[in-house]
């Protein structure tokens, strides 16, 4: 759309003027939601006394005892006892030496990161899969009162999930669910399949249906052309609900703290128990919420073209 | 190749009825026009012969085998669709080939018979683009590709030229009769506009609220319209009508209109009094001054050729095609003689055309 003519612009496309106040906001407001990420980040290479002191620090030196923390169980031990053991075999050895500590063993972390992954990408699996199926159905076909059921589907969103937390939790005991992956897996999947039947209908309805039946009398049965040509023309609309899924399952905390507790307990609850000696270990704390972001954003990485055509809605795609 | 036979089909959605008790046959080899307004059910027939709707009741018959009730991947027919629903995801090589890729084709005999049928259609050079960024053109052209790689049984077209433009349309009209010419296939071809119908068809069957009015050959129904429906939609401008009140005996010659008399092709049936329309086509109707027949000059519109001129008469205005030689003068007097072989009558409360000997000879 560029005009050889400078001053003259096109009226879909804005004036520079206006592209440059639109970034600005952009920037500021990116800025804005940034500075609590970034705290976070600088927390968990803190010291933990540079950490609570008041004023805050923004010069300070880097550590990365908040992971070793993090990563770790220590006991205390005298000087005498550090004095006399052998060199310390890394960093962490060192730093919790340095504190008159010694490494006892591995921290919970790293299982309970495991559980957040298993839970999340697992339910994320089953609500989208279950979504894109019953998302076809509702499009596809004249299903009996199908208004009736998607507003039902809908209304299990109409209060917070966690008003329904004690006859779940109950219920949870009596099948032996609680503190198991399956049982959140479940959990989770039912919370999203609503959200995901909802989106992805949306999705489907704009996929003319003239494509399946094209591929169905080529001799292709239904499903068949469900896979080859519906799947592939919707992976936009997945992708985006699977990551609208995949951020609620991967960061609830309510019912994880009700419901788990040991083996399967996910991340959320797990990093505000990390406890040092004399109070919150908050680089530590930061360090978990840290590593913890990570697989979101690597997602949301991968995935954002489909996503920035999918979460506009229909907006950006021809 | 093969036979469609359409039998008493009728279609509902609700109460309301989109195909009215059709029947029809298409021969091995023929290609017929489905021709009508919009929402006259042209797409609805098409979509149950195809097997995408479940007729209400009636039968379809492939090769004299029963598919009423058969999956349509089951019938061994090829469709384009209006907007050829060419697959996005695939590149004009892929959906070409993808009707071969259900039937296990291996893929070096799917990859010759793409190349044989691009070439076929002229369409070998885009191959391995993207469909998305076609011209109308090439996406018909690939659309009508996957329909015939597979060499189906029949092709069911609907509306395949809509969305193109006025100059390109006349292009593929002559390709598609063309390409029919060749491979023969057996085609039911859905349009509303009559000179795609005109052009290509074999057969026409013009339809009108789900109810066929006439089927037969385009000189059948554009010289002997079945009824005022029929006359009405087919020729621009459409076929006159002049409207009086009469009955008529069998083996009259001719009708009076306003007092005057006006022979007309020998009536083959006996009818009661009542309102009826004598129908002229514009061609057929020459200036004379000797003419009883008179009217006034209302307007005229040049064609090149020749013009359109409309006459008021005292049975109302009349648009007859002339020479455009003559150039006439606004509410100048004229006489008017038409060709009296090639009058019809209808009877206006039916809209159905009157028996004569002109419309046997042509039938027989
Ligand atoms: N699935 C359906 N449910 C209800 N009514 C329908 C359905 N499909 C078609 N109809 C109705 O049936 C009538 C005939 O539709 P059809 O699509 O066959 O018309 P058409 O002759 O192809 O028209 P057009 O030229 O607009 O494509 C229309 O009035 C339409 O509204
Ligand atoms: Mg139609």
């Amino acid at each position: 759309m560029s005009s050889v003519n400078t001053t003259a612009h096109s009226v879909v496309e804005p004036t520079p003027t206006a592209k440059r106040i639109a970034g600005a906001i952009v920037i500021l407001y990116a800025l804005v939601t940034m500075v609590p990420l970034a705290w976070i980040f600088l927390t968990s290479i803190k010291s933990p006394p540079d950490s609570i002191s008041y004023p805050p620090k923004i010069v300070f030196t880097p550590t990365l005892e908040g992971y070793c923390n993090l990563f770790t169980t220590r006991t205390r031990q005298t000087p005498d006892y550090i004095q006399s053991l052998p060199r310390p075999t890394g960093t962490c050895d060192e730093i919790t030496r340095g504190r008159n500590m010694v490494i006892a063993g591995r921290s919970n972390y790293w299982p309970r990161f495991g559980n957040s992954l298993l839970i999340a990408f697992g339910s994320t699996f089953l609500a989208v899969s279950l979504g894109t199926l019953a998302a076809y159905g509702f499009s596809r076909f004249r299903v009996p009162l199908a208004d009736d059921l998607l507003f039902f589907i809908l209304s299990t969103r109409m209060m917070p999930p966690i008003a329904v937390a004690i006859p779940i939790y109950l219920m949870y005991r009596q099948f032996g669910l609680s503190d198991t992956a399956l049982g959140m897996i479940l959990l989770y999947t039912a919370v999203n399949v609503s959200l995901a039947v909802w989106l992805l209908k949306g999705f489907i309805d704009e996929i003319p249906r003239e494509y399946e039946e094209a591929a169905m009398i080529d001799g292709y049965t239904r499903l068949q052309a469900f896979r080859k040509v519906v799947l592939p023309q919707a992976t936009t609309g997945i992708a985006a609900t699977a990551i609208f899924c995949l951020i609620f399952a991967w960061n609830e905390y309510a019912f994880a703290v009700l419901l788990t507790s040991g083996s399967a307990q996910t991340a959320p609850p797990f990093i505000p128990t990390i406890i040092g000696e004399g109070g919150q270990d908050w680089p530590a704390v930061a360090a978990g919420t840290t590593i913890f972001l990570v697989p979101i954003l690597v997602f949301t990485i991968v995935l954002r073209k489909q996503l920035l055509r999918g979460i506009t809605f229909g907006a950006v795609r021809k | 190749m093969s036979e469609i036979k359409i039998v008493n089909l009728r279609k509902q959605f609700g109460d309301f009825v989109a195909v009215e008790d059709s029947s029809f046959t298409v021969n091995d080899g023929q290609f017929l026009a489905l021709l009508g307004p919009s929402g006259c059910g042209k797409t609805t027939t098409l979509r149950m012969i195809a097997g995408l709707e479940l007729p209400t009741s009636g039968k379809i018959y492939l090769d004299s085998e029963d598919v009423t009730f058969n999956r349509a991947s089951a019938r061994d027919i090829a469709f384009v669709f209006q907007l050829f629903a060419l697959y996005p995801h695939m590149n004009v090589r892929k959906n070409i080939g993808f009707p071969l890729l259900s039937q296990r084709v291996p893929e070096t005999e799917i990859r010759a018979r793409v190349e044989e049928t691009a070439k076929l259609l002229r369409i070998d050079h885009i191959l391995d683009r993207s469909v998305s960024g076609l011209a109308g053109g090439d996406r018909q052209r690939v659309a009508l590709g996957r329909a015939i790689i597979r060499r189906p049984k029949c092709f069911l077209m609907d509306e395949p030229l809509g969305t193109l433009d006025a100059e390109f349309r006349e292009v593929m009209v002559h390709e598609l009769r063309e390409l029919h010419n060749r491979i023969h296939a057996t085609t039911v071809y859905v349009t509303h506009d009559q000179h795609e119908a005109m052009a290509m068809a074999d057969k026409i069957a013009v339809m009108n609220h789900g109810v066929i009015e006439q089927f037969g050959t385009p000189q059948e129904i554009y010289n002997r319209p079945a009824s005022m429906y029929v006359a009405d939609f087919i020729g621009s401008p459409p076929m006159n009508f002049m409207r009086f009140h009469s009955g008529l005996e069998r083996g009259t010659r001719s009708v009076l209109l306003d007092g005057i008399e006006v022979p007309v092709p020998e009536v083959a049936e006996d009818v009661p009094p009542g309102e009826l329309a004598l129908g002229v086509r514009p061609e057929h109707i020459r200036f004379s001054d000797t003419s009883r027949l008179r009217g006034a000059v209302y307007g005229s519109e040049y064609l090149g050729t020749n013009q359109i001129v409309a006459v008021e008469t005292a049975s109302g205005i009349v648009k007859a095609r002339v020479s455009a030689d003559r150039s006439f003068r606004l509410g100048e007097t004229v006489g008017l003689e038409f060709n009296p072989a090639k009058l019809a009558v209808f009877d206006c409360a039916s809209g159905r055309a009157i028996a004569s000997t002109y419309a046997e000879a042509r039938h027989g």
